[in-house]
């Protein structure tokens, strides 16, 4: 609970931040750049949580303890995803979307 | 009564069949031989001390024989209407018992001898089992789909063994005559039973066969072109019985299925198959007779006696032993027929009934006898021609003297079986119809000249000009010989009015002296003829044919049946019917079917470029329709 800052302004940044995220998972080209573009989305809905759960239910602490699991699940998947990555490198050696397009029709 | 366990006659020989059948590959032939001999052995013991046990133990009541019932429901429509699995036990189907069995028993025991070193040893024994198994439950069937049923069961093991040397093309081609044109009979078969089924609300033969029953006595509540329902019921179940049993129009298959290897027409086209129908008449013979006053029944009658006249007149002109004796049988079956036809029902007035029944008793032994004496032959000298055969009598004295007693027997010399059953038929003929009783007169003299005309040919003669000398066949084959002659002797002193007659009360019967001198009288003039034209080598023969002229050749070439059947199918059916519903099946059947596929591949082609491979073109389209619905979601809400 910020004084000040009702919880609308605080949604509106995390809606921005999601939507930041999605505009650039869809145009980047490169893959660690959608990567982050996910950490963003991520993050956008981590503050939520906590937020959410700061204004509206102050005597619970679910939503705190969901934002914690999400940040272990997303620490996780960001290393899956590099590892990913550095084998596409190795093989390919790009990590650009235009040159992984060969799974389509 | 208990009489449960005739359930064990059939289940041996399908046991035997399914042992047989599943390790086939593994089982060395003497074994297999062994075990059909061993399984059928059980079956004929067990069949024969039910016949003893229900002839002379418990089967009568009330001088009266009764039917015994076992049956479990198997398939329930209605109330009424329902089709039950089960085995019946009345007179004709134990006497059928002990037909099916002896004779199957026989052919086992002959086979072993006469396949010895086929490639298809065990397969065969596993058909002779699945056929005899067949054979047992069509004789226990206790009502109209059950018998069906098994109907079509010893249809289908009789094409597996016609077309048994399935490399021959004639023998395929003779396995698929039989069972389509037994196929378009069983139609009919069909289309009867389930008239029965629906305008009487059973298939149970006991209910419908009861004189007092309500099936029987509402006959007259249905009519259809001015005869009772219940009467075309009858005459199309007729028709499925005259394709098994061969009767004219539908005789055709007959003949051909003679391509088989000779025991199993001993069995199949000689003895049982192909007197199912005979005995398909015979269990539903109330109905036959109360129907319409029996309307159905002088149907049956005169086709049968046409038969009888038509095969023996073609019997006379065949060259081939087999076929002479295949249309000798469809003679004989076409006398059982006519027996029926002119039964009554009470008492004396039954004894075209029992005399049928007798006929077809010993009927089976002395042309099981008189085909595994030709197959005898035949093992002996490979052909089936008469041109190549003569003077046998020499070389296979033991075949000589059983084929003679078979053939005597069914030219109707007293004392064997064939003189007692073919006098009984012909009295109960002339009681009825004088006409018939004529036709049948005549048969007989036919009869008798055409087989002898056959045993002359083969075992007197001219002697065939043989490569290597022939011999007497080993003692697996002649052993079945002495026995089936000894049963054509003594078969036909059995007093068999006592126990099978129409109202199952028995009766007395007594030799009518004048009408059956008249018979054998005939008969050996049939004989003589054909001592006087074939005993020595002579012209008279040739001559005589000849003076017959265009009448013989037709009667050469069957009265050229096969040629009309053949002109009406290929012709008829299937330039004017089949081809316009094959053009109608291309085009618009398969058509629309095709149409779908080839439209399905034609939009796919055009709308695959929407699957681009790019990870960001599927997360666009997935957020933009998260975006819409959401859209949607707040308008809907906000409203």
């Amino acid at each position: 609970m910020i004084t000040g800052i009702s919880i609308y302004e605080i949604l509106t940044v995390t809606s921005i931040l999601f939507f930041i995220g999605v505009y650039g998972f869809i145009t980047r080209t490169n893959l660690i750049s959608i990567l982050i573009s996910v950490e963003l989305i991520l993050n956008a809905s981590v503050v939520n949580f906590v937020i959410i759960n700061k204004y509206l239910f102050p005597e619970v602490l679910q939503g705190v303890y969901f934002s914690i699991f999400i940040i272990a699940v997303a620490a996780a998947e960001t290393a899956l995803a590099v590892s990913i990555i550095i084998n596409l490198y190795r093989q390919i050696s790009s990590v650009e979307v235009k040159d992984i397009e060969t799974m389509k029709y | 009564m208990n009489l449960n366990y005739i359930i064990l006659i059939p289940i041996v020989p399908l046991a035997v069949f399914l042992i047989l059948g599943l390790f086939y590959k593994k089982i060395k032939p003497a074994i297999s031989g062994y075990t059909g001999v061993m399984g059928l052995f059980i079956s004929t013991c067990l069949a024969l001390y039910t016949a003893y046990n229900y002839f002379f133990v418990i089967g009568k009541t009330d001088g009266a024989y009764q039917t015994f019932v076992a049956k479990t429901v198997w398939m329930n429509f209605t109330d009424t209407l329902r089709i039950d699995m089960g085995i019946l036990a009345d007179p004709i189907s134990v006497m059928m018992l002990i037909v099916v069995s002896v004779i199957s028993l026989m052919v086992h025991i002959y086979s072993r001898g006469y396949m010895k070193g086929d490639p298809g040893y065990t397969k065969y024994f596993a058909f002779l089992s699945l056929f005899t198994f067949s054979m047992y439950g069509l004789v226990l069937a206790t009502n109209l789909f059950q018998i069906y049923i098994f109907w079509e069961l010893v249809g289908v093991s009789s094409y597996l063994l016609i077309g048994y040397y399935y490399t021959k093309e004639s023998a395929v081609a003779a396995a698929k005559k039989a069972f389509i044109v037994t196929r378009f009979a069983d139609l009919g078969f069909l289309i009867g039973i389930l008239l029965i089924g629906y305008y009487t609300g059973t298939y149970d033969f006991e209910i419908l066969n009861n004189p007092e029953g309500a099936a029987i006595l509402n006959w007259a509540s249905t009519s259809f072109m001015g005869l009772s329902i219940l009467t075309w019921a009858l005459l199309l179940i007729f028709i499925g019985g005259a394709g098994k049993s061969a009767m004219f129009p539908l005789h055709i298959w007959l003949p051909d299925a003679m391509e088989g290897p000779t025991p199993v027409s001993a069995l199949i086209h000689a003895a049982t198959m192909v007197v199912a129908g005979v005995y398909l008449v015979a269990r539903l013979f109330p109905m036959y007779y109360f129907v319409e006053d029996g309307f159905a029944l002088n149907i049956v009658a005169f086709v049968g006696g046409f038969t009888a006249l038509f095969a023996a007149v073609i019997a006379i002109t065949q060259t081939d032993i087999k076929r002479v004796l295949a249309f000798s049988t469809m003679s004989q079956l076409g006398y059982m027929m006519l027996a029926l036809g002119v039964s009554g029902y009470e008492g004396h007035e039954g004894l075209g009934y029992m005399a049928s029944m007798f006929h077809l008793f010993t009927h089976a032994m002395f042309k099981a006898l008189l085909f595994l004496c030709a197959g005898s032959v035949i093992h002996a000298i490979h052909s089936n021609f008469l041109k190549d055969m003569g003077g046998l009598r020499k070389y296979m004295p033991i075949t000589n003297i059983t084929f003679l007693i078979a053939a005597l027997a069914i030219a109707g010399v007293p004392p064997l079986a064939g003189f007692w059953s073919k006098d009984e038929i012909l009295v109960a003929a002339f009681e009825h119809n004088k006409f018939l009783y004529v036709i049948g007169l005549f048969v007989a003299g036919l009869t008798a000249f055409y087989i002898f005309r056959i045993y002359f040919g083969i075992f007197w003669g001219k002697e065939g000009n043989y490569k290597n000398k022939p011999h007497e066949s080993p003692w697996s084959m002649t052993a079945p010989l002495l026995i089936l002659a000894f049963l054509s002797i003594v078969g036909g002193l059995i007093p068999f009015s006592r126990f099978i007659s129409a109202d199952k009360i028995g009766f007395e019967t007594h030799l009518n002296y004048p009408l059956a001198a008249i018979a054998v009288f005939v008969g050996l003039i049939g004989i003589g003829l054909s001592w006087m034209f074939y005993k020595k080598e002579n012209e008279l023969a040739n001559r005589f044919s000849l003076g017959f002229g265009i009448f013989y050749t037709w009667a050469y070439n069957k009265f050229y049946f096969d040629e009309l059947y053949l002109f009406v199918a290929k012709k008829i059916m299937f330039n004017g019917i089949a081809r316009s519903a094959a053009r109608f099946d291309k085009k618009y059947v398969d058509g629309t079917m095709v149409g779908i596929g080839n439209q399905t591949v034609k939009t796919s082609e055009k709308i695959k470029g929407m699957q681009s491979g790019k990870v960001q073109d599927y997360a666009f389209a997935f957020i933009a329709g998260a975006v819409i619905l959401a859209i949607i979601c707040i308008y809907i809400w906000t409203n």
